[in-house]
Protein backbone atom coordinates (compact mmCIF):
# COMPACT_ATOMS: atom_id res chain seq x y z
CA UNK A 1 0.00 0.00 0.00
CA UNK A 2 1.41 3.98 -0.89
CA UNK A 3 2.62 5.80 2.07
CA UNK A 4 0.29 9.45 1.72
CA UNK A 5 1.84 12.19 3.62
CA UNK A 6 -1.35 13.66 4.55
CA UNK A 7 -0.45 17.12 5.67
CA UNK A 8 1.35 17.52 2.43
CA UNK A 9 -0.94 16.32 0.00
CA UNK A 10 -4.53 17.55 1.86
CA UNK A 11 -6.92 19.15 -0.94
CA UNK A 12 -9.28 21.21 0.60
CA UNK A 13 -10.62 23.08 -2.37
CA UNK A 14 -11.08 19.02 -3.36
CA UNK A 15 -13.02 17.95 -0.10
CA UNK A 16 -15.53 21.13 -0.22
CA UNK A 17 -16.70 20.42 -4.24
CA UNK A 18 -17.36 16.92 -3.38
CA UNK A 19 -19.36 18.04 -0.55
CA UNK A 20 -21.05 20.82 -2.40
CA UNK A 21 -21.39 19.08 -5.38
CA UNK A 22 -22.89 15.62 -3.62
CA UNK A 23 -24.69 17.64 -1.21
CA UNK A 24 -23.74 15.17 1.63
CA UNK A 25 -21.13 15.36 4.56
CA UNK A 26 -18.75 13.10 3.93
CA UNK A 27 -17.30 14.02 7.44
CA UNK A 28 -19.91 11.99 8.96
CA UNK A 29 -18.49 8.41 7.58
CA UNK A 30 -16.61 6.63 9.93
CA UNK A 31 -15.04 3.65 8.21
CA UNK A 32 -17.20 0.96 9.23
CA UNK A 33 -16.83 -0.52 6.29
CA UNK A 34 -21.05 -1.54 5.49
CA UNK A 35 -20.42 0.11 1.83
CA UNK A 36 -17.66 -2.48 0.86
CA UNK A 37 -19.10 -5.48 2.42
CA UNK A 38 -22.57 -5.10 0.54
CA UNK A 39 -20.87 -3.61 -2.77
CA UNK A 40 -21.05 -6.28 -5.61
CA UNK A 41 -17.85 -4.65 -7.45
CA UNK A 42 -15.50 -5.02 -5.33
CA UNK A 43 -13.66 -7.87 -6.62
CA UNK A 44 -13.18 -5.48 -9.59
CA UNK A 45 -12.23 -2.17 -7.61
CA UNK A 46 -8.81 -1.14 -7.15
CA UNK A 47 -10.13 1.10 -4.56
CA UNK A 48 -13.05 -0.20 -2.19
CA UNK A 49 -15.42 1.94 -1.88
CA UNK A 50 -15.14 2.48 1.97
CA UNK A 51 -11.47 3.56 1.31
CA UNK A 52 -12.95 5.84 -1.63
CA UNK A 53 -14.81 7.47 1.30
CA UNK A 54 -11.63 7.68 3.61
CA UNK A 55 -9.59 9.01 0.41
CA UNK A 56 -11.84 12.07 -0.09
CA UNK A 57 -12.11 13.17 4.31
CA UNK A 58 -8.34 13.08 3.68
CA UNK A 59 -8.87 15.32 0.61
CA UNK A 60 -6.52 13.11 -1.97
CA UNK A 61 -7.96 14.25 -5.05
CA UNK A 62 -5.23 12.47 -7.43
CA UNK A 63 -6.09 9.02 -5.83
CA UNK A 64 -9.72 9.26 -5.98
CA UNK A 65 -9.67 10.57 -9.15
CA UNK A 66 -7.37 8.47 -10.94
CA UNK A 67 -8.68 5.19 -9.55
CA UNK A 68 -10.83 2.55 -12.03
CA UNK A 69 -13.61 1.93 -8.99
CA UNK A 70 -15.57 5.39 -9.96
CA UNK A 71 -15.75 4.31 -13.45
CA UNK A 72 -16.95 0.56 -12.39
CA UNK A 73 -19.67 1.46 -10.33
CA UNK A 74 -23.15 0.56 -11.29
CA UNK A 75 -25.06 2.95 -8.87
CA UNK A 76 -27.02 -0.24 -7.76
CA UNK A 77 -27.39 1.88 -4.11
CA UNK A 78 -26.26 -1.28 -2.20
CA UNK A 79 -23.86 1.16 -0.07
CA UNK A 80 -26.26 4.08 0.13
CA UNK A 81 -29.57 1.63 1.15
CA UNK A 82 -27.18 0.50 3.57
CA UNK A 83 -25.21 3.16 5.06
CA UNK A 84 -25.73 3.75 8.67
CA UNK A 85 -24.89 7.39 8.65
CA UNK A 86 -27.42 8.28 5.95
CA UNK A 87 -24.80 8.97 3.10
CA UNK A 88 -25.76 9.03 -0.36
CA UNK A 89 -22.57 6.90 -1.11
CA UNK A 90 -23.83 6.57 -4.98
CA UNK A 91 -24.09 10.32 -5.41
CA UNK A 92 -20.98 10.44 -3.98
CA UNK A 93 -19.31 8.04 -6.56
CA UNK A 94 -21.50 9.61 -9.40
CA UNK A 95 -19.79 13.53 -9.06
CA UNK A 96 -16.54 11.93 -8.65
CA UNK A 97 -16.70 10.46 -12.55
CA UNK A 98 -18.24 14.11 -12.98
CA UNK A 99 -15.29 15.56 -11.33
CA UNK A 100 -12.72 13.06 -13.01
CA UNK A 101 -14.26 13.38 -16.32
CA UNK A 102 -14.17 16.92 -16.24
CA UNK A 103 -10.56 16.57 -14.78
CA UNK A 104 -9.24 14.53 -17.47
CA UNK A 105 -8.74 11.04 -16.31
CA UNK A 106 -10.23 8.36 -17.57
CA UNK A 107 -9.21 4.73 -16.54
CA UNK A 108 -11.79 2.57 -17.73
CA UNK A 109 -11.80 4.12 -21.37
CA UNK A 110 -14.00 2.00 -22.40
CA UNK A 111 -16.49 2.06 -20.01
CA UNK A 112 -16.78 6.33 -20.82
CA UNK A 113 -16.94 5.65 -24.36
CA UNK A 114 -20.08 3.21 -23.84
CA UNK A 115 -21.29 5.65 -22.32
CA UNK A 116 -20.03 8.74 -24.23
CA UNK A 117 -21.78 6.89 -26.91
CA UNK A 118 -24.88 6.31 -25.23
CA UNK A 119 -25.54 9.81 -25.18
CA UNK A 120 -24.41 10.44 -28.43
CA UNK A 121 -27.29 8.14 -29.42
CA UNK A 122 -29.83 9.96 -27.60
CA UNK A 123 -28.47 13.72 -28.86
CA UNK A 124 -29.00 12.46 -32.64
CA UNK A 125 -32.08 10.40 -32.75
CA UNK A 126 -34.07 11.46 -29.02
CA UNK A 127 -34.29 7.85 -28.03
CA UNK A 128 -31.73 5.52 -27.53
CA UNK A 129 -30.59 3.08 -31.18
CA UNK A 130 -29.58 -0.11 -29.21
CA UNK A 131 -27.76 -1.67 -32.92
CA UNK A 132 -26.16 2.38 -33.50
CA UNK A 133 -25.09 2.57 -30.06
CA UNK A 134 -22.79 -1.02 -30.60
CA UNK A 135 -21.35 0.33 -33.67
CA UNK A 136 -20.13 3.55 -32.63
CA UNK A 137 -18.90 1.75 -29.40
CA UNK A 138 -16.76 -0.69 -31.59
CA UNK A 139 -15.55 2.06 -34.04
CA UNK A 140 -14.53 4.03 -31.49
CA UNK A 141 -13.07 1.18 -29.34
CA UNK A 142 -11.32 -0.85 -32.41
CA UNK A 143 -13.09 -3.73 -30.01
CA UNK A 144 -14.73 -5.45 -33.80
CA UNK A 145 -15.40 -8.67 -31.38
CA UNK A 146 -17.59 -6.81 -28.93
CA UNK A 147 -20.38 -9.15 -28.28
CA UNK A 148 -19.99 -11.35 -31.68
CA UNK A 149 -20.81 -14.23 -29.81
CA UNK A 150 -24.97 -12.50 -29.07
CA UNK A 151 -25.03 -11.95 -32.78
CA UNK A 152 -26.43 -15.51 -33.88
CA UNK A 153 -28.81 -15.42 -30.06
CA UNK A 154 -30.43 -12.33 -30.89
CA UNK A 155 -30.73 -11.42 -34.48
CA UNK A 156 -33.35 -14.32 -34.95
CA UNK A 157 -35.32 -12.51 -32.69
CA UNK A 158 -36.09 -9.97 -34.50
CA UNK A 159 -35.94 -7.35 -32.06
CA UNK A 160 -32.70 -5.31 -32.52
CA UNK A 161 -34.00 -2.30 -34.31
CA UNK A 162 -31.84 -1.59 -37.57
CA UNK A 163 -32.85 1.56 -37.73
CA UNK A 164 -33.26 4.65 -35.32
CA UNK A 165 -36.88 5.90 -33.99
CA UNK A 166 -36.92 9.52 -34.66
CA UNK A 167 -38.64 11.74 -32.55
CA UNK A 168 -40.65 14.81 -33.08
CA UNK A 169 -38.84 17.04 -30.82
CA UNK A 170 -35.24 15.76 -32.42
CA UNK A 171 -34.05 19.40 -32.25
CA UNK A 172 -35.45 20.29 -28.64
CA UNK A 173 -32.95 17.10 -27.58
CA UNK A 174 -30.29 17.80 -29.46
CA UNK A 175 -30.35 21.89 -27.93
CA UNK A 176 -30.45 19.86 -24.39
CA UNK A 177 -26.81 18.65 -24.85
CA UNK A 178 -25.57 21.88 -27.03
CA UNK A 179 -27.06 24.04 -23.61
CA UNK A 180 -24.93 21.54 -21.67
CA UNK A 181 -21.61 21.65 -23.62
CA UNK A 182 -21.67 25.43 -23.50
CA UNK A 183 -22.27 25.84 -19.80
CA UNK A 184 -19.68 23.10 -19.09
CA UNK A 185 -17.12 25.12 -21.59
CA UNK A 186 -17.74 28.38 -19.33
CA UNK A 187 -17.40 27.07 -15.91
CA UNK B 1 -63.31 -2.81 -12.79
CA UNK B 2 -62.83 0.18 -14.46
CA UNK B 3 -61.14 3.79 -13.87
CA UNK B 4 -57.68 2.55 -13.92
CA UNK B 5 -56.09 5.31 -16.51
CA UNK B 6 -52.31 6.20 -16.97
CA UNK B 7 -49.71 7.79 -18.82
CA UNK B 8 -47.35 5.47 -20.17
CA UNK B 9 -43.27 5.99 -20.52
CA UNK B 10 -42.48 2.75 -22.19
CA UNK B 11 -38.79 3.43 -22.10
CA UNK B 12 -35.91 3.11 -25.34
CA UNK B 13 -35.21 -0.46 -24.90
CA UNK B 14 -38.99 -1.57 -25.09
CA UNK B 15 -39.01 -0.11 -28.65
CA UNK B 16 -35.72 -2.76 -29.07
CA UNK B 17 -33.81 -5.75 -26.86
CA UNK B 18 -36.82 -5.83 -23.99
CA UNK B 19 -39.70 -5.15 -27.13
CA UNK B 20 -41.56 -8.57 -25.20
CA UNK B 21 -41.93 -6.39 -21.79
CA UNK B 22 -43.54 -3.60 -23.56
CA UNK B 23 -45.82 -5.68 -25.76
CA UNK B 24 -46.77 -8.54 -22.39
CA UNK B 25 -46.62 -5.06 -20.36
CA UNK B 26 -49.79 -3.53 -22.38
CA UNK B 27 -51.54 -6.80 -22.30
CA UNK B 28 -51.13 -7.47 -18.69
CA UNK B 29 -52.29 -3.87 -18.38
CA UNK B 30 -55.20 -4.39 -20.73
CA UNK B 31 -56.52 -7.87 -19.22
CA UNK B 32 -56.75 -6.07 -15.66
CA UNK B 33 -58.28 -2.83 -16.84
CA UNK B 34 -55.09 -0.34 -16.93
CA UNK B 35 -55.68 1.92 -19.78
CA UNK B 36 -52.40 3.40 -20.74
CA UNK B 37 -51.52 6.49 -22.98
CA UNK B 38 -48.37 6.97 -24.44
CA UNK B 39 -46.46 10.01 -23.33
CA UNK B 40 -46.11 12.39 -26.51
CA UNK B 41 -43.25 12.25 -28.12
CA UNK B 42 -41.41 10.86 -25.25
CA UNK B 43 -37.56 10.98 -25.10
CA UNK B 44 -35.09 8.71 -23.54
CA UNK B 45 -34.23 9.48 -20.00
CA UNK B 46 -30.81 9.25 -20.25
CA UNK B 47 -30.36 6.03 -17.67
CA UNK B 48 -27.11 5.43 -16.28
CA UNK B 49 -24.63 7.20 -18.71
CA UNK B 50 -26.64 10.66 -18.02
CA UNK B 51 -26.36 10.56 -14.48
CA UNK B 52 -22.82 9.37 -14.62
CA UNK B 53 -22.06 12.60 -16.80
CA UNK B 54 -23.52 15.07 -15.26
CA UNK B 55 -26.99 15.64 -12.21
CA UNK B 56 -28.43 18.42 -14.00
CA UNK B 57 -27.96 16.86 -17.53
CA UNK B 58 -29.51 13.76 -16.57
CA UNK B 59 -32.86 15.23 -14.82
CA UNK B 60 -33.36 17.45 -17.65
CA UNK B 61 -34.16 14.75 -19.93
CA UNK B 62 -35.82 13.27 -17.21
CA UNK B 63 -38.07 16.21 -16.73
CA UNK B 64 -38.71 16.75 -20.83
CA UNK B 65 -41.06 13.56 -20.35
CA UNK B 66 -42.44 14.63 -16.73
CA UNK B 67 -43.28 18.12 -18.27
CA UNK B 68 -44.73 15.99 -20.92
CA UNK B 69 -46.83 14.25 -18.69
CA UNK B 70 -48.01 17.26 -17.03
CA UNK B 71 -48.95 18.65 -20.18
CA UNK B 72 -51.61 15.59 -20.30
CA UNK B 73 -52.73 17.24 -17.31
CA UNK B 74 -51.78 13.98 -15.46
CA UNK B 75 -50.04 13.81 -12.57
CA UNK B 76 -49.22 10.50 -12.32
CA UNK B 77 -47.08 8.37 -15.12
CA UNK B 78 -46.51 4.61 -15.17
CA UNK B 79 -43.28 2.89 -16.81
CA UNK B 80 -41.93 -0.53 -16.75
CA UNK B 81 -38.30 -0.24 -16.30
CA UNK B 82 -36.63 0.27 -13.23
CA UNK B 83 -33.68 2.48 -14.53
CA UNK B 84 -36.37 4.66 -16.43
CA UNK B 85 -37.97 4.95 -12.80
CA UNK B 86 -35.21 5.77 -11.11
CA UNK B 87 -34.51 8.71 -13.50
CA UNK B 88 -38.04 10.08 -13.41
CA UNK B 89 -38.46 9.83 -9.66
CA UNK B 90 -34.69 11.69 -8.84
CA UNK B 91 -35.30 14.04 -11.50
CA UNK B 92 -38.53 15.50 -9.91
CA UNK B 93 -37.64 14.67 -6.20
CA UNK B 94 -34.09 16.71 -6.82
CA UNK B 95 -35.65 19.40 -8.82
CA UNK B 96 -37.96 20.46 -5.48
CA UNK B 97 -34.94 21.96 -4.90
CA UNK B 98 -34.78 25.72 -6.20
CA UNK B 99 -31.60 26.05 -7.68
CA UNK B 100 -31.11 22.85 -9.55
CA UNK B 101 -33.99 23.23 -10.85
CA UNK B 102 -32.87 26.27 -12.42
CA UNK B 103 -29.76 24.26 -13.39
CA UNK B 104 -31.90 21.39 -14.93
CA UNK B 105 -34.74 24.37 -16.35
CA UNK B 106 -31.99 25.98 -18.14
CA UNK B 107 -31.02 23.19 -20.40
CA UNK B 108 -34.86 23.17 -21.27
CA UNK B 109 -36.77 24.54 -24.11
CA UNK B 110 -39.79 24.55 -21.69
CA UNK B 111 -39.25 24.31 -17.78
CA UNK B 112 -40.80 21.63 -15.56
CA UNK B 113 -42.58 22.91 -12.94
CA UNK B 114 -42.66 19.76 -10.51
CA UNK B 115 -45.50 17.53 -9.22
CA UNK B 116 -45.16 14.15 -11.19
CA UNK B 117 -45.09 11.10 -9.97
CA UNK B 118 -43.52 7.93 -11.60
CA UNK B 119 -44.14 4.84 -10.32
CA UNK B 120 -43.56 0.62 -12.07
CA UNK B 121 -46.30 -0.64 -13.61
CA UNK B 122 -45.51 -3.31 -10.86
CA UNK B 123 -46.39 -1.04 -7.93
CA UNK B 124 -49.81 0.25 -9.74
CA UNK B 125 -50.71 -3.34 -10.51
CA UNK B 126 -49.82 -4.26 -6.77
CA UNK B 127 -51.61 -0.76 -5.40
CA UNK B 128 -54.18 0.01 -7.53
CA UNK B 129 -55.22 -3.15 -9.15
CA UNK B 130 -54.49 -5.10 -5.61
CA UNK B 131 -53.23 -8.67 -5.42
CA UNK B 132 -57.33 -10.12 -4.68
CA UNK B 133 -57.96 -8.83 -7.74
CA UNK B 134 -55.10 -10.51 -9.79
CA UNK B 135 -55.95 -13.29 -8.18
CA UNK B 136 -59.67 -13.41 -8.78
CA UNK B 137 -59.05 -13.11 -12.89
CA UNK B 138 -56.22 -15.51 -12.87
CA UNK B 139 -57.91 -18.23 -15.88
CA UNK B 140 -54.80 -20.11 -16.41
CA UNK B 141 -52.89 -20.85 -13.16
CA UNK B 142 -49.14 -21.60 -14.10
CA UNK B 143 -49.47 -24.59 -11.62
CA UNK B 144 -46.10 -26.09 -10.99
CA UNK B 145 -43.84 -23.98 -12.16
CA UNK B 146 -40.65 -23.08 -9.40
CA UNK B 147 -39.61 -19.70 -9.99
CA UNK B 148 -36.80 -17.47 -8.48
CA UNK B 149 -38.25 -13.89 -8.57
CA UNK B 150 -35.17 -11.08 -9.36
CA UNK B 151 -35.94 -7.82 -9.03
CA UNK B 152 -32.50 -6.20 -9.69
CA UNK B 153 -31.24 -3.22 -7.68
CA UNK B 154 -32.82 -0.38 -8.38
CA UNK B 155 -36.55 -1.26 -8.31
CA UNK B 156 -36.77 -0.53 -4.49
CA UNK B 157 -33.50 1.20 -4.02
CA UNK B 158 -32.66 3.58 -1.97
CA UNK B 159 -35.39 3.11 -0.28
CA UNK B 160 -36.44 7.42 0.58
CA UNK B 161 -36.72 7.53 -3.15
CA UNK B 162 -38.17 4.43 -4.32
CA UNK B 163 -40.80 4.16 -1.81
CA UNK B 164 -42.03 0.88 -2.73
CA UNK B 165 -41.97 -2.60 -1.10
CA UNK B 166 -39.15 -3.56 0.88
CA UNK B 167 -35.53 -2.57 0.12
CA UNK B 168 -33.62 -5.47 1.26
CA UNK B 169 -36.45 -8.53 0.49
CA UNK B 170 -38.72 -7.10 -1.93
CA UNK B 171 -41.91 -9.37 -2.36
CA UNK B 172 -44.56 -7.66 -5.06
CA UNK B 173 -43.58 -10.05 -7.83
CA UNK B 174 -43.39 -13.09 -5.49
CA UNK B 175 -46.66 -12.05 -4.45
CA UNK B 176 -47.91 -11.55 -7.86
CA UNK B 177 -46.17 -14.73 -9.46
CA UNK B 178 -47.79 -16.93 -6.48
CA UNK B 179 -51.40 -15.41 -7.39
CA UNK B 180 -50.50 -16.50 -10.89
CA UNK B 181 -50.03 -20.08 -9.50
CA UNK B 182 -46.63 -20.27 -9.55
CA UNK B 183 -44.18 -21.93 -6.95
CA UNK B 184 -41.62 -18.49 -5.84
CA UNK B 185 -38.41 -20.15 -4.19
CA UNK B 186 -36.54 -18.24 -1.40
CA UNK B 187 -33.91 -16.35 -3.70
CA UNK B 188 -31.56 -14.70 -1.52
CA UNK B 189 -30.01 -12.31 -4.22
CA UNK B 190 -33.07 -10.87 -4.78
CA UNK B 191 -31.37 -7.36 -5.04
CA UNK B 192 -27.91 -8.19 -6.13
CA UNK B 193 -26.57 -6.40 -8.58
CA UNK B 194 -26.46 -8.13 -12.26
CA UNK B 195 -23.27 -6.19 -13.81
CA UNK B 196 -25.81 -3.49 -15.17
CA UNK B 197 -24.60 -1.99 -18.55
CA UNK B 198 -21.03 -3.12 -18.19
CA UNK B 199 -21.75 -6.01 -20.17
CA UNK B 200 -20.48 -4.32 -23.75
CA UNK B 201 -17.30 -1.97 -22.07
CA UNK B 202 -16.60 -4.81 -19.04
CA UNK B 203 -18.07 -8.43 -20.11
CA UNK B 204 -15.82 -9.86 -17.68
CA UNK B 205 -17.36 -8.45 -14.83
CA UNK B 206 -21.46 -8.45 -15.98
CA UNK B 207 -20.70 -12.38 -16.61
CA UNK B 208 -18.96 -12.69 -12.86
CA UNK B 209 -21.96 -11.35 -11.34
CA UNK B 210 -25.22 -13.36 -13.45
CA UNK B 211 -23.55 -16.10 -13.19
CA UNK B 212 -23.96 -15.73 -9.16
CA UNK B 213 -27.67 -14.79 -9.94
CA UNK B 214 -28.04 -17.76 -12.64
CA UNK B 215 -25.67 -20.51 -10.36
CA UNK B 216 -27.84 -19.21 -7.18
CA UNK B 217 -31.33 -19.76 -9.20
CA UNK B 218 -30.35 -23.47 -10.09
CA UNK B 219 -29.11 -24.12 -6.95
CA UNK B 220 -32.49 -23.49 -5.03
CA UNK B 221 -34.05 -25.29 -7.63
CA UNK B 222 -35.23 -22.38 -9.91
CA UNK B 223 -36.97 -23.69 -13.44
CA UNK B 224 -37.12 -19.96 -14.72
CA UNK B 225 -36.56 -16.31 -13.62
CA UNK B 226 -38.89 -13.87 -13.36
CA UNK B 227 -37.43 -10.14 -13.70
CA UNK B 228 -39.01 -6.96 -14.22
CA UNK B 229 -35.74 -4.63 -15.60
CA UNK B 230 -35.04 -5.18 -18.94
CA UNK B 231 -30.84 -4.75 -18.31
CA UNK B 232 -31.34 -7.70 -15.71
CA UNK B 233 -32.94 -9.89 -18.32
CA UNK B 234 -31.12 -9.40 -20.97
CA UNK B 235 -27.81 -10.07 -18.78
CA UNK B 236 -29.38 -13.45 -17.45
CA UNK B 237 -30.61 -14.04 -20.80
CA UNK B 238 -29.02 -12.90 -23.89
CA UNK B 239 -26.05 -13.16 -21.88
CA UNK B 240 -26.48 -16.65 -20.32
CA UNK B 241 -24.07 -18.15 -21.96
CA UNK B 242 -21.31 -15.66 -21.45
CA UNK B 243 -22.25 -16.01 -17.66
CA UNK B 244 -21.96 -20.50 -18.28
CA UNK B 245 -18.64 -19.94 -19.61
CA UNK B 246 -16.94 -17.98 -16.67
CA UNK B 247 -18.59 -20.10 -14.30
CA UNK B 248 -17.36 -23.35 -16.65
CA UNK B 249 -20.80 -24.76 -16.71
CA UNK B 250 -23.95 -24.52 -18.74
CA UNK B 251 -27.09 -23.33 -18.20
CA UNK B 252 -30.23 -23.98 -19.37
CA UNK B 253 -32.76 -21.07 -17.12
CA UNK B 254 -35.47 -19.27 -19.22
CA UNK B 255 -35.72 -15.78 -17.54
CA UNK B 256 -39.40 -14.26 -17.97
CA UNK B 257 -40.18 -11.08 -17.58
CA UNK B 258 -43.08 -10.89 -14.65
CA UNK B 259 -45.59 -9.67 -17.70
CA UNK B 260 -45.33 -12.53 -19.62
CA UNK B 261 -45.90 -14.94 -16.85
CA UNK B 262 -48.65 -13.14 -15.35
CA UNK B 263 -49.99 -12.22 -19.12
CA UNK B 264 -49.93 -15.84 -19.59
CA UNK B 265 -52.18 -16.73 -15.88
CA UNK B 266 -54.22 -14.18 -17.31
CA UNK B 267 -55.67 -15.30 -20.47
CA UNK B 268 -54.10 -12.83 -22.72
CA UNK B 269 -53.44 -13.21 -25.98
CA UNK B 270 -50.18 -15.59 -26.50
CA UNK B 271 -49.28 -13.40 -29.66
CA UNK B 272 -48.47 -10.42 -27.42
CA UNK B 273 -46.47 -11.92 -24.69
CA UNK B 274 -43.61 -12.55 -26.75
CA UNK B 275 -42.50 -15.22 -25.68
CA UNK B 276 -40.63 -16.42 -29.43
CA UNK B 277 -38.45 -13.68 -28.04
CA UNK B 278 -36.51 -15.19 -25.42
CA UNK B 279 -33.04 -16.17 -26.17
CA UNK B 280 -33.58 -19.41 -23.89
CA UNK B 281 -36.43 -20.95 -24.46
CA UNK B 282 -38.69 -21.11 -22.23
CA UNK B 283 -40.99 -24.10 -23.99
CA UNK B 284 -39.62 -26.91 -21.72
CA UNK B 285 -41.10 -25.18 -18.58
CA UNK B 286 -43.95 -24.22 -20.06
CA UNK B 287 -44.90 -27.35 -21.62
CA UNK B 288 -44.99 -28.74 -17.84
CA UNK B 289 -48.06 -26.75 -16.23
CA UNK B 290 -49.68 -27.25 -19.04
CA UNK B 291 -49.24 -31.03 -19.70
CA UNK B 292 -52.97 -32.71 -20.27
CA UNK B 293 -54.25 -29.49 -21.59
CA UNK B 294 -52.33 -27.37 -24.02
CA UNK B 295 -48.98 -26.56 -25.66
CA UNK B 296 -48.64 -23.18 -24.88
CA UNK B 297 -45.52 -22.29 -26.60
CA UNK B 298 -47.05 -23.65 -29.83
CA UNK B 299 -49.99 -21.12 -30.04
CA UNK B 300 -52.59 -23.77 -30.08
CA UNK B 301 -54.29 -21.14 -27.72
CA UNK B 302 -57.30 -19.26 -29.41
Amino acid sequence: MDVLDLSASYDADFVARVQAESGQNTALCYQCGNCTAGCPYTFAYDIPVSRIMRLVQAGQRRAVLSCRSIWLCATCESCTTRCPNDIDVARIMDVLRHMARREGFATERNVKVFWDSFLDSVRRHGRVFEAGLLARYVFLTGRFWTDADLAPRILPKNKLGLKPHAIKGQAEMAKIFQRFAEQEGRS
Amino acid sequence: MSGLSYAYYPGCSGLGTSSEYDSSTRAVCKALFMELSDVPDWSCCGSSPAHAVDHALSAALSARNLARVRAMDRDDVLTPCPSCLTNLRTADHRMRDEAFAARANSLLDAPYKGGVRARSVLQAIVEDVGMEMVRASVVRPLKGMKVAAYYGCIMNRPPELMAFDDPEHPMAMDLLMEAAGATVLPFPLKVECCGASFGVPRPDVTARLSARLLLTAREIGAEAIVTACPLCQMNLDLRQNQAARFAGTAFEIPVFYFTQLLGLALGAPEGSLGLDKLCVSPARVLEAPAAGETNLTQGSRS
